[in-house]
This record gives C-alpha cells, structure tokens and sequence, in this order.
C-alpha cells in the first residue's frame, strides 16, 4: 500500500488583497480629508438643524472666544486687493501710518483681534508667527466698540458685492457680547447674519423632521 | 502559490560541470506595505474633519422709533421665554403677572422647552378667529390653512447678561424645529432679570 504524503501547508498568507482594501481606505481619506486651517483661538461652536453651507469668500466673520473676546476676520480669496484697500482706508482714517509691507502682511493675518492702537505693531509681526500672540480682542461696548468701524471700513472695501456677515461665538461665550456684536452690524444698517454652527439632524416627530421627510 | 519552493532536483539529472540556475521566487513580502498602509489609514483618520460647518441664518429688525411701524403682538398669542444662568429658562404667557395669588412665571429646562412652545401652538391655533385677512395670507403661502391659523402666535425670546451663546443659538434652533413663524429676540426688562435673580437664588443656581 503506497503511503500517503500529505502535502506541507505553506504558513505564508497571500496579503494582496489584504494591501488592495489598506489602500483603498487609504485613498478615500486622503480624498475626503480637507485640512482645517490653523487657528489661533479654539472655538467650540454650538450646533444646529439647518443646513446652509458656509461661504468661503466674500464673507467677514466675527469670532467670539470662550471668554468674550472678540476677533475680526476678512475672507475674499478671488481679490486679494480688498485686503490691502480695506488696511490703506483704516491706517489713513485711524492715522495709523501703516507701511506697504505691514499692509501686504495683513493678506495672510488669520485673524485680527487687537484695538487700532496696537494694530501697527501687530501687523509687524510675520503672518505665520501671529497664531502664537495673545490677542487682547477687539475693544467691544454696548454701543458696538470699534467692531462698528471694522464692518464699516469692510463695508466700503466690498462695495458693490454681497458680503456676508458670519458670528463664530464659542458655547460658552455670553450673550451680552454677542448682542454687542449684532448692535455694531446694526449700527451698519446690516441686519442678515449667518451663525456658524455644527450641524445636527433634526429630533424625529417634530414639525421640521416631518418637513424634511416630506410626512404631512 | 509561488511560495512554495519546488523540493529537491527531482527532474532532469544534469552533468556535474552543469551549474543550477537557482529559481529566484518573485514573491515580495507585503507586510511592511500594509503597515505602511494603516499607518497613514490611522493617521488619515485622525486628522479628518468629516463634518463641514454650517450657518444658520438670523435676520434682525431695523430699529424704528415710530410707532405704527412695530410690530404688535397679540397678547393671547404671545410666549416669551427667558434664558438665565446654568441652562435654565423661565417663561411665561401673554403678559408678565407676578401677584399675590396670581403668577405666571414658570421655570423650565430645555429638555421640556419644546412640548411647551408645541403646546401653545396649538391653544394659539384653536382659539384662532377667523377674518378676511386669512385668505391673503394662504395666498402668501400658496394654500396652506395652517398659515393663518397661528398668525397670532409669537415667541419672544428674552436671554438675560448670564445666558450664553450657546443657550440663545439653541433656543433659536428650536424655532426652526417646531415651525415658529414669528419670533424676536428682544432686551430684557429690569422687572423680569429681577425676577431671574431671585429665582436663581432661590433655586441656588451660581
């Protein structure tokens, strides 16, 4: 009777389709990954239903730390020369005597959040180097601070566009600044702001949800 | 598979002088690969932000002095709701009466915010009288009766110097949520912060 051999399984595992789904996963998120840009406060934003996308140029947001601190930020990503025009109008009328080259460093600021005073020596700061200051805020009062004159002098570097006015509050910032915030947009005559929030499905049974899932 | 090694030199003999062409197997092993590969999955993963902002949009009334341009609120309609420090909210409906024997001023938490503005939706939409000006109204939105029935219904939002963004943002999702129609945000009176403060400390929220 001739012997039977059994056959040495080799321990080896074939890893290529184990390779082909790393990769694939892989590829989806650096797809979908889109880099958040640094940001020189943490702000926490509340979250809700609605579900509007946030402009990304063309818009001026008003962010509002933990505690209470305000800063201004000017997004126009197609011109550029808005940037320099709205920095040349606030050193000639604030007579800040801002140089060519504080004025180009303003394109990159992040974010502005210290009174006229000190703007100058803010903006000596190189752009990269600002996230790592301590902003004091942007002076803020009931009646609008010197926020009113930011959004003013915006006002007039957009003109004849549609800008858009967003507030960034943290969650834990209190309501009394941010009604200070919306009384120097008042003080604008602009009265539509966009709040930058997280988003959130609509609770279920209620009106909106019915809305949405199209239940009468 | 080409992993396993052919055994041996079982096939042809070859003459002594014959050198044996050693078969080189094209097998790569892929492990450092895939740890390359979760490496960057993991780290991928870690920095993504799947879930891109928002905004929600708020329209504020221009201020006017005059008169006959403010908007009126029916009493019968109205509910105001007060935010206060620690997520509290105080409401109450029509106007403020705080009395001997009588009080209208109510707390409550967001948890339960939602029933009450439903309910009174509601009581709003039954005792609604019926006029003329209804049929503009449908017209406004193309047909829909329930357009007019909560005409009357308005929710005015009253957050205190203790409530935060969070609280006010919130209590405005809320309108979106439940259909309100008409809301305000207006300044708090003296009268009703008061009346917050002694509640709060009666209630020892600090």
């Amino acid at each position: 009777m001739p012997s039977v051999k059994i056959p040495r399984k080799s321990t080896v595992v074939d890893m290529t389709p184990f390779v082909d789904v790393a990769f694939l996963i892989l590829t989806f998120f650096i797809m979908a990954t889109k880099f958040k840009p640094p940001e020189p406060v943490e702000v926490t934003t509340p979250s809700s239903v609605s579900s509007d996308a946030l402009p990304e140029s063309d818009a001026v947001m008003v962010t509002i730390d933990k505690e209470g601190k305000v800063y201004f930020t000017v997004f126009s990503e197609k011109d550029p020369g808005v940037l320099d025009h709205l920095m040349k109008s606030i050193s000639d009328t604030k007579g800040l005597n801002l140089s060519n080259a504080e004025i180009v460093t303003f394109r990159k600021t992040p974010m502005v959040g210290v009174p006229f005073s000190q703007l100058k020596s803010f903006l000596q700061i190189p752009a990269e180097e600002q996230k790592n200051v301590k902003q004091p805020g942007i002076p803020i009062d009931s009646t609008g601070g010197e926020l009113t004159y930011w959004i003013q002098a915006s006002k007039k570097a957009f003109a004849g566009r549609r800008l858009k006015y967003l507030i960034k509050g943290d969650n834990d910032s209190k309501y009394p600044v941010f009604k200070s915030v919306i009384d120097a947009l008042r003080r604008n005559e602009e009265f539509k702001y966009n709040l930058v929030t997280a988003p959130e499905d609509a609770p279920s049974g209620t009106e909106l949800y019915k809305q949405r899932k199209g239940i009468k | 598979m080409a992993s396993i090694e052919e055994g041996g030199d079982s096939g042809h003999k070859k003459g002594p002088g014959v050198k044996k062409a050693k078969k080189l197997s094209t097998r790569v092993d892929m492990t450092p690969m895939v740890d390359l590969g979760f490496l960057l999955i993991t780290f991928f993963i870690f920095t993504t932000t799947m879930s891109s902002p928002t905004t929600m949009k708020l329209n504020m009334p221009k201020d006017t002095k005059k008169d006959e341009e403010q908007n009126k609120a029916k009493e019968s309609g109205a509910l105001t709701i007060l935010l206060g420090k620690g997520n509290a909210i105080y409401y109450y409906e029509g106007q403020l009466e705080v009395t001997e024997g009588k009080n209208n001023f109510q707390t409550t938490s967001f948890k339960t915010i939602r029933d009450i503005i439903i309910n009174k939706r509601k009581e709003v939409m039954k005792n609604h009288v019926h006029d003329e000006s209804c049929q503009k109204i449908w017209a406004e939105h193309k047909g829909d009766k329930n357009s007019c029935l909560d005409r009357d219904f308005v929710v005015i939002i009253k957050p205190d110097k203790d409530a935060t963004y969070k609280n006010t943002v919130d209590i405005l999702d809320e309108m979106t949520i439940n259909g309100v129609k008409r809301f305000a945000m207006v300044d708090i009176l003296p009268q009703e912060e008061e009346l917050i403060h002694k509640t709060e400390e009666a209630a020892g929220i600090k």
